[in-house]
């Protein structure tokens, strides 16, 4: 009866990278794909962007990182989900990443990471898929 | 209701996921609104409106700043626009309050206006009603320019704020249109820049013009502020606080309040429900394509679709 849910994503940057073209060119994509994307803004640390997403009710956290603080940020958010019972939010990160560090980090429960040159539709349709709608 | 104990209680998660609930037309959403009523009424609503770019959002933080200071807990309902095209939105209000997102005394939420039937207007006045019963002391609600929707939101504030920059000229009296009505106090942010004087005489002027028309015989002033520099913030805080006794001071006022409160939060609901119902019906049973087929082949015209619709729909059943 109802229309579908639409999927809410917070863009985050978290660290003290202040390059955040991808994160907007991201958040772009989204809204044309019909999300409701919630910006961060930058310099979020770990606990700010899942305060943010829980303030929010997000489905998925898009973190984006170029400057190399990956390991700790990403896998921070993570495990601060878990203790605020909120980890049914799915984690996926962008950015410039070494590709030894990819598997470490979906170790760590990033779901998927998307290095540059992923086209944009590709990451869409990759959030369609596995975001799953939530109920009550 | 377990929900209903938690958000009375503050917790956030119950509160994010009832407001997304609320916005997405969950029936259950629905039921829990209703046993949340009486725990409303408690909060006071400021709703900051103006065009995009004047520093709402920049404003909006300082205020929390300030209130938070004097002990004041605080919610936030920052709206921006869905797209027509896609149905998404980008909702960027939060990058200028990430400052208070730690804080526990405050709770931000960021809505989309999801256009004519998700409703800037009855997801919102719902969202007030969920942050009032958890507690908060002031509940802010920013949103976007001074249409049709944006008026409907501001009835439903106590004070309304309308958010201008100098040199809008000609915009001061595109803006006029319904603007007494609406507005209690008359905010020029970035009054460090050039035009301040001129934008605040043509306020001015247009205020002293109209005395008839002043909102419940209450006379906007008119203030300047430089949000990004804190500056003029304390002073509109102490002019919401008069109007909020202006508003307290007499039995009289206060009944006619709560009246017209009641009267436009009723009327929009059902007029919201209504729309609702028609359109989930005659979408899914494709007689809303039919029809609008029909008028494209010329073989009817809207307003006979239209009253056919509607006169069959109020006729059968509403759910």
């Amino acid at each position: 009866m109802n229309k579908e849910r639409r999927i809410r994503v917070l863009v985050a940057k978290p660290g003290l990278d202040g390059h955040d073209r991808g994160a907007r060119i991201i958040a772009r994509a989204y809204r044309d794909a019909g999300f409701e994307v919630v910006y961060s803004g930058l310099h979020q640390t770990p606990e700010e962007v899942v305060q943010a997403a829980i303030q929010e009710d997000v489905d998925m956290i898009g973190l984006s990182s170029l400057a190399g603080a990956h390991m700790y940020l990403f896998p921070r958010v993570v495990e601060l989900l878990k203790e605020k019972n909120a980890d049914d939010i799915l984690v996926c990160g962008g950015g410039i990443f070494p590709e030894e560090d990819i598997p470490k980090l979906k170790n760590a429960g990033i779901k998927e990471v998307f290095t540059p040159g992923t086209p944009l539709t590709e990451i869409v349709n990759w959030v369609k898929e596995n975001v799953k709608p939530r109920g009550l | 209701m377990e929900i209903v104990q938690k958000i009375k209680t503050g917790d956030i998660r119950a509160v994010a996921r009832l407001i997304r609930d609320i916005d997405d037309n969950i029936p259950e959403a629905r039921e829990v609104l209703k046993e949340l009523y009486s725990a409303t009424g408690n909060a006071y609503v400021i709703g900051v409106t103006g065009a995009p770019g004047v520093g709402k959002s920049t404003l909006v933080d300082q205020m929390v700043t300030h209130l938070r200071k004097s002990g004041k807990t605080v919610g936030v309902l920052a709206v921006d626009p869905t797209s027509p095209f896609s149905g998404g939105a980008i909702l960027g209000d939060r990058v200028r309050m990430q400052r208070h997102s730690m804080d526990e005394g405050v709770f931000i939420r960021s809505m989309a206006t999801r256009g004519a039937f998700g409703g800037l207007t009855q997801s919102t006045r719902s969202a007030i009603d969920v942050l009032d019963a958890m507690g908060k002391d002031y509940v802010i609600v920013e949103t976007v320019g001074v249409g049709q929707d944006e008026v409907d939101i501001v009835r439903s504030s106590d004070t309304t704020l309308i958010v201008l920059v100098p040199g809008m000229g000609d915009d001061v009296q595109a803006l006029k249109a319904g603007i007494l009505e609406v507005g209690d106090i008359f905010v020029i942010n970035k009054s460090d820049r050039e035009g301040v004087d001129k934008t605040v005489g043509d306020i001015r002027l247009m205020i002293e013009m109209d005395e008839k028309r002043y909102k419940d015989g209450w006379k906007p002033p008119i203030l300047t502020t430089q949000a990004a520099f804190d500056k003029g913030i304390r002073e509109l805080l102490d002019e919401i606080e008069k109007h909020h006794l202006y508003l307290s001071s007499n039995k009289t006022m206060l009944s006619k309040l709560r009246y017209e409160k009641a009267k436009s939060d009723l009327s929009e609901m059902i007029k919201d429900r209504i729309a609702k119902e028609i359109f989930i019906d005659i979408t899914s049973s494709g007689e809303f394509e039919e029809a609008i087929k029909s008028i494209v082949d010329k073989q009817i015209d809207p307003y006979t679709a239209c009253d056919t619709i509607v006169s069959a729909k109020l006729k059968s059943n509403i759910r």
